[in-house]
């Protein structure tokens, strides 16, 4: 049992300082713009979704339409609907759980449950969900932290959000050692660089899923032949 | 405070329902009960190295290739993280070793 919440704390570690200084820096930007503590304490528990929050203070602070929040949520958070298909059935087999697991689904916390390995010695569904709400709980202390007590940081903070990039890159080249068929990999490094380059940065990243998605069930028997060889794993 | 907080409070909720309904999609398909399709399956399987992939281009995207020197800390670090990756295989180490990397770079060598 012990194990279990060690385990789950030293899988969500990567994501502690990144999400408690991308915390702050939401925290500090709603409260420059003069919205109350409270408020960024409700964002960070209801909505949690790093990049969105940002655009958040940008909509809250001119007063956006409804229609218009919900667009551009739509657009900003488009990945995220491909996150669930891999946790289906691992999700329902939570209870009620479930519905956490679905709502804290995000980047960093989906990146951290598809590292945890079926041979790693735990209580999986125990572990799943501590890591989530670890993750939650470090997003929330540091938009709190950056709201209430903002800008009075002993040290130079710039650039720390790259851990999330690292964690990123990590978890790819764990992936990459042990998955048999290397294609999902690299039709998605393709797809998504050539996308940005020909679209720009603000709305590549559907049509790029969109076609790396395409084109991975185009080569399903491909790379079924090739992952299958190994016994139905997972 | 900008806005009336009534009307904030709308905003926020709009947002955080939204995003649950993106982030439940998978499960209002194919969720209930009955089995889910092969293709999804399969998806579900293959899918997390290409959003890897996707998540890490995404992070990057803001570099402008033609501005020095704009990219040259980020590709740098992101070498370091792989470098410390293949090298000593420990997570935390290779994503401290990279970010201190970074931060060194940008807070010095390349500050605006």
């Amino acid at each position: 049992m012990k194990s279990t919440v060690r385990y789950a704390f030293l899988k969500s570690l990567p994501v502690l300082f990144g999400y408690v200084f991308l915390g702050i820096a939401f925290g500090i930007l709603m409260q420059q713009a003069g919205f109350p503590v409270w408020m960024s304490l409700l964002i960070s528990l209801i909505v949690y979704a790093g990049s969105m929050q940002f655009v958040l203070v940008t909509l809250l602070s001119s007063g956006a339409s409804v229609v218009m929040t919900a667009a551009m949520t739509l657009l900003i958070n488009s990945r995220h609907i491909f996150y669930g298909l891999s946790f289906v059935e691992k999700f329902k087999a939570m209870g009620k759980k479930c519905f956490y697991m679905i709502f804290s689904l995000t980047d960093e916390t989906y990146s951290v449950l598809c590292s945890v390995r079926p041979e790693d010695k735990v209580d999986q569904k125990k572990a799943m969900f501590l890591i989530a709400v670890f993750d939650q709980a470090y997003w929330v202390a540091g938009a709190v932290a950056g709201a209430a007590v903002g800008g009075i940081l002993p040290f130079d903070t710039t650039g720390i959000d790259f851990s999330m990039t690292a964690l990123f890159v990590v978890i790819f080249l764990e992936q990459w050692r042990s998955e048999k068929s290397h294609l999902p990999a690299v039709s998605g490094l393709i797809s998504a660089t050539a996308f940005l380059l020909l679209l720009g940065p603000d709305n590549f990243i559907l049509p790029s899923l969109i076609v790396t998605v395409t084109i991975l069930l185009l080569c399903r028997r491909k790379i079924e032949e090739k992952t299958e060889v190994r016994g139905d794993a997972d | 405070m900008p806005i009336k907080w009534e009307y904030a409070l709308l905003l926020i909720l709009t947002t955080a329902l939204v995003t649950l309904l993106i982030r439940a999609v998978p499960f209002l398909l194919f969720g209930r009960g009955q089995k889910m399709p092969d293709a999804a399956v399969y998806l579900g399987k293959i899918l997390p190295p290409a959003m890897m992939a996707t998540l890490v281009v995404y992070c990057l995207r803001s570099i402008h290739l033609t501005q020095y020197p704009s990219g040259i800390a980020e590709l740098i670090s992101v070498g370091v993280v792989a470098g410390l990756h293949l090298w000593k295989r420990n997570t935390l180490l290779s994503i401290a070793g990279g970010t201190v990397c970074y931060m060194l770079l940008i807070q010095n060598v390349f500050a605006v």
